[in-house]
């Protein structure tokens, strides 16, 4: 393998003679995984900055061709490691709309508390490798200490501390251990108030602040046009969220804001709303976790399905509010036990179609701001 | 709105171009003529009342009985939250399809990861090459008749199998014991050769060979053959 | 659930938290002070003419000013090679105080496993270093590339002669101390941009081109500001200074004079500009350009260069604490008081010697202050932008202290009565702000609900 691979994106770079082509990644300690961003700079000032993805293709939805309905599942896992209840629900609930399977009321509610906990779990990375990449390193380390706490609560709950493999097609696969609700609402007592010194630490910092007030501002038109979903969206301002516009699962039955960006620091859109809206999304989910738990009925945790299912020829979108912004899974089956086709939408491949153009302008710093701020991962963006 | 009312709407601007709504199995689908899908899209987006100003999703799915590939569009609206798919049926030996990429941004990488998986060329498409895959990569993996190449750029893609090479080299070893072993004493007795030659026998190879020591290294060879 | 063994135990920190701190402080004071006793010894004999009266004392005829000078060469080289290695033990002391302070910042411990509280762990880091690979990029520039660290040292070991730890513990008092030091520590943007040229490579190249541009930049307040002290002291001889101040807080520069407080503020922050940290770190900002400067760089070369990061903070410290802070004046002690228990004799008394030792200890502690602080910034603060950081320095910070200097220029014809109630109001002021960031840390702590590490498996 010595010879190297002609690469067409360098086509797209015009540097003059006083710009250079420059690769960010695909290492790099700030890129969210293995995503190489060829940009071309004239000194700080970057003029076109267009990201090569494809480094963690690992050809899930061919995968789900050929492991059966229920063999995808721990596939799911991995196309978004750190929100994984979510890419797990998601799948499930297009598989059981395709079977038209109701499933029960306390599986609907322990997939929401696990998503919502799960949820809390990602938007600590969010903000911790956020404030990393901006410079300061002591948020990141105090976001994993309390993202410790909900990896073993999960751990409690489905033996995993990262890919959970939770949900099942038809429910979920385990049941809330003994104890495990007293042990949820000590650590929302501490995450509750623990959240103002975060705040305090970094958030409103105000070196950190000028970072991000008024860097890469994403407005409101240019949000939707690219199809942006999740915190990204919700940061532009516009009010839209699937737990609570889409009304699946056991959310209808819970009070809860969705928190939109004001442009309190700067323009609305700009990389400080979109962190902020992940900031006051994890209180919101401390409501719900709260609320949920209170009313947690009694039942089965999974309903009737065949260990081989076969639905009927058909196709069916499934839509959860991952933590990442929208995931839809759509499931076409062709009356066997295998899928004819599965595909993953994710809000973080979205994310990505924006950055070229927004990087226009951008310093080099602030392409680290905005890559942070859109909470990329490169499992979704290629799966 | 739901997708009757939708379909209505569409069916009422373009007519002929635009399909039955197929009846709803989970989710249903309209089908619209390839040369015409731009303009329905940008109909879908500005016309009132319909207001789709969200692409969801683009993407495709190779029916390779049908001999064609559909493109899937599902689009969404945020005023009304309704939503529709729609599909375009491309010939499978050239698909090519309009791209929409003019009406909204977000289907320009869309379409990029249709084209690298399934081969669809989108027709006015500002950027069109490969998203996910390497530039230079042979195939549309997506489709159901997609051979891989074999390796790329001299790294394969295939190996022998791990338990295979396991009992091939645990008997490369047991060759090289039985090769290096000292040659039976030449004693007058039959009887006691038989037993040397019996006790190598029974200690290099379970089949039995009355023969001298070299006899059982070929029966290793020969049982090795149906696991191989 | 927690599997322990006989070997495993919960760490020594954990177990006795006040010894840990207290080990922590004896450590930090210990060993550079034991390496400056070197220093102090031969005090008696570090001036010519005080060699030739110990020469003289002792029945050595050093007449011949030729044989003299190479002894008096002798002395001094080893004076200058003792401080050098202050330096370096200092350098690999702090990276530990950092690494320990920076773990307790982060809710985690830091180094506790080697030696007494990971003590140890400084010296088993240099001694890796030394054995790794010698890796020079192949398009590299070979000389350039072998040299670059060698400049940052010069300029990070030159300061070191004038820096005044006592009351005569200095290698060369130069009356000419402030300038030479700022001279000399510019030395260190030369090995920045040679090692960023020299790699070859396009993020050494911005992190050194950025780097430049920054200490270049910050010179100019920093030079401003210092201006200040030194118009007040009227020398820029470092001892100097320091014997125009007083050991009480409102004999302080920075508290006699407004303007010196304020060009304390702008000194310290062009000091971590000129020193690479955070939140100035742009140079290496580990999250954008992968290192910067030195990230072609690994083993001793990259031990040197971060060598040069650790003890600059040092000479940035130091040079603080003698221009605003008193440097290593006692408080309640005159300078008149210590030389005249010196004696009329050749060699010193011995509370001669007490005194320099409570001086160099004053000096070290005032130092260690600043270090600690500068340790803190960097775990708290994140990283500015580049077009931040230049317009901090020439629009705020370099006309800030020009308008120091020319207050400076009227408050010097003030008299000295002014001075000492504008040292009271100032260190009273500072005084009542500590307390109350102290009782505002108390209850901001209180207010966060659960124990901080109240996890189940911890």
């Amino acid at each position: 393998m010595a010879e190297p691979v002609e690469r067409r994106i360098l086509g797209r770079m015009t540097p003059s003679d006083e710009e250079i082509v420059i690769n960010f990644g695909p290492q790099h300690p700030s890129t969210h995984g293995v995503i190489d961003f060829v940009t071309q700079t004239n000194g700080e000032i970057i003029r076109r900055s267009i990201p090569d993805i494809g480094y963690l293709h690992r050809g899930m939805e061919k995968i789900g061709e050929t492991v059966g309905y229920p063999g995808f599942m721990p596939f799911t896992d991995r196309i978004d490691y750190l929100a994984a209840m979510f890419a797990n629900e998601g799948y499930a609930i297009a598989v059981e709309r395709l079977l038209k399977v109701e499933i029960p009321p306390r599986a609907k509610y322990l997939r929401a508390i696990a998503g919502e906990l799960c949820r809390i779990s990602n938007h600590w990375v969010a903000v911790g490798t956020m404030a990393s990449d901006i410079g300061a390193s002591t948020p990141l380390t105090h976001a994993l200490r309390e993202r410790e706490a909900i990896n073993d609560l999960l751990e409690e709950l489905c033996g995993a501390r990262l890919t959970f493999n939770y949900a099942r097609i038809g429910g979920v696969s385990f049941d809330a251990p003994e104890g495990w609700g007293e042990k949820i609402l000590r650590y929302l007592d501490h995450l509750d108030s623990y959240v103002q010194e975060y705040d305090r630490l970094i958030s409103l910092n105000q070196i950190y602040v000028k970072r991000l007030a008024n860097v890469a501002v994403i407005s409101r038109d240019k949000a939707v046009a690219y199809g942006l979903c999740g915190p990204n969206l919700r940061g532009s301002g516009i009010s839209w969220d699937a737990r609570r516009d889409l009304a699946y699962g056991a959310y209808p039955e819970f009070q809860f804001d969705v928190p939109v960006g004001q442009g309190k620091m700067g323009a609305v859109g700009d990389c400080w709303d979109r962190y902020a809206v992940r900031v006051l999304e994890m209180l919101e989910s401390s409501k719900i976790v709260r609320q949920a738990l209170a009313k947690l009925p009694e039942g089965e945790i999974m309903a009737k399905v065949l260990r081989k299912p076969k639905p009927e020829p058909g196709e069916a979108m499934g839509r959860v509010e991952s933590a990442r912004g929208t995931m839809c899974y759509y499931v076409v089956s062709d009356g066997s036990e295998k899928a004819y086709r599965v595909r993953v939408r994710t809000g973080s491949f979205m994310a990505m179609g924006i950055i070229e153009e927004l990087s226009q302008g951008l310093m080099i710093a602030d392409l680290i701001a905005l890559i942070a701020s859109l909470d990329v991962v490169a499992p979704e963006i290629d799966r | 709105m739901n997708a009757q009312e939708i379909h209505a709407k569409l069916k009422a601007q373009f007519g002929d171009a635009v399909g039955e709504l197929t009846e709803a199995k989970i989710d249903p689908f309209v089908t619209v003529k390839s040369d015409k899908i731009v303009e329905v899209c940008r109909f879908a987006k500005s016309a009132a009342g319909l207001d789709f100003d969200y692409c969801e999703d683009v993407t495709g799915i190779d029916w390779p009985a049908r001999n064609l590939i559909e493109v899937v569009y599902h689009l969404f609206s945020l005023q009304h939250r309704h939503q529709i798919v729609l599909k375009v049926e491309a010939d499978r030996s050239q698909p090519s399809v309009p791209s929409i990429e003019g009406v909204w941004k977000a289907a320009n990488w869309l379409e990029r990861e249709v084209y690298d998986m399934l081969g669809v060329t989108f027709v006015g498409h500002p950027d069109m090459r490969r998203i996910l895959l390497p530039d230079d990569w042979v195939g549309h993996p997506l489709r159901k008749d997609y051979q891989e190449a074999g390796g790329y750029h001299g790294v394969t893609n295939t190996r022998p199998d791990p338990l295979v090479r396991l009992v091939q080299k645990v008997d490369a070893e047991r060759k090289a014991i039985a090769a290096a072993a000292p040659p039976p004493v030449a004693a007058p007795a039959t009887a006691t050769t038989t037993t040397t030659a019996t006790a190598t026998a029974t200690n290099i190879a379970p089949a039995p060979a009355p023969v001298p020591a070299t006899a059982p290294a070929p029966a290793p060879a020969k049982k090795e053959s149906p696991n191989g | 659930m927690r599997i322990t063994t006989a070997l495993d135990s919960t760490s020594l920190t954990t177990r006795y938290p006040k010894t840990a701190l207290a080990t922590t402080l004896f450590f930090m004071l210990a060993l550079p002070f034991l390496l400056y006793l070197v220093l102090l010894l031969m005090l008696p004999f570090n001036r010519p003419e005080a060699l030739n009266a110990v020469a003289q004392r002792l029945g050595w005829d050093l007449g011949h000013s030729l044989y003299r000078d190479t002894w008096y060469g002798v002395i001094l080289l080893v004076e200058g090679t003792f401080v050098s290695l202050y330096t370096a033990v200092f350098a690999g002391v702090t990276t530990w105080v950092e690494r320990r302070i920076a773990g307790r910042m982060q809710s985690r411990i830091g180094p506790n496993r080697p030696g007494v509280f990971g003590f140890i762990s400084w010296v088993a880091d240099a001694f890796k270093m030394l054995f790794k690979e010698d890796l020079i990029p192949a398009e590299a520039d070979r000389l350039l590339f072998r040299a670059a660290p060698y400049f940052s040292m010069v300029g990070l070991t030159l300061p070191f002669v004038v820096l005044p730890f006592g009351e005569s513990v200095v290698v060369a008092d130069l009356n000419v101390g402030v300038f030479y030091l700022t001279a000399t520590s510019a030395f260190i943007v030369v090995g920045i941009l040679v090692s960023g040229w020299a790699s070859n490579s396009k993020w050494a190249l911005f992190g050194a081109v950025r780097g430049a541009a920054q200490v270049v930049s910050y010179e100019i307040p920093a030079g401003i500001a210092i201006m200040v002290p030194v118009m007040m002291a009227g020398t820029l001889s470092m001892q100097g200074i320091i014997r125009a101040q007083g050991g009480w807080p409102w004999q302080w520069f920075a508290c006699q004079n407004p303007a010196a407080f304020v060009a304390f503020f702008i000194a310290l922050t062009a000091s971590l500009a000129e020193g690479n940290r955070t939140p100035f770190d742009l140079p290496e900002a580990e999250s954008e350009l992968v290192a910067g400067y030195h990230a072609e760089y690994s083993g001793f070369r990259i031990a040197l260069f971060l060598m040069v990061e650790w003890a600059n903070m040092w000479v940035m410290g130091a040079l603080a604490v003698t221009l605003f802070l008193g440097g290593w004046q006692i408080p309640g002690v005159s300078v008149e008081m210590i030389t005249q228990t010196r004696g009329t004799d050749v060699f010193p008394t011995l509370v001669w010697f007490g005194w320099q030792s409570a001086s160099l200890l004053v000096f070290a502690v005032k130092t260690w202050l600043l270090v600690i602080l500068f340790i803190w910034l960097r775990w708290t603060l994140p990283r500015v932008r580049v077009d931040q950081m230049m317009s901090l320095c020439w629009k705020y910070l370099v006309p800030g202290a020009f308008a120091c200097f020319i207050f400076t220029l009227f408050w010097v014809m003030v008299p000295a009565s002014v001075h000492l109630a504008s040292g009271l109001v100032i260190s009273l002021g500072v005084a009542l702000l500590l307390v109350k960031f102290a009782v505002r840390t108390r209850k901001n702590i209180a207010q966060v609900k659960g124990a901080r590490v109240d996890l189940s498996n911890w």
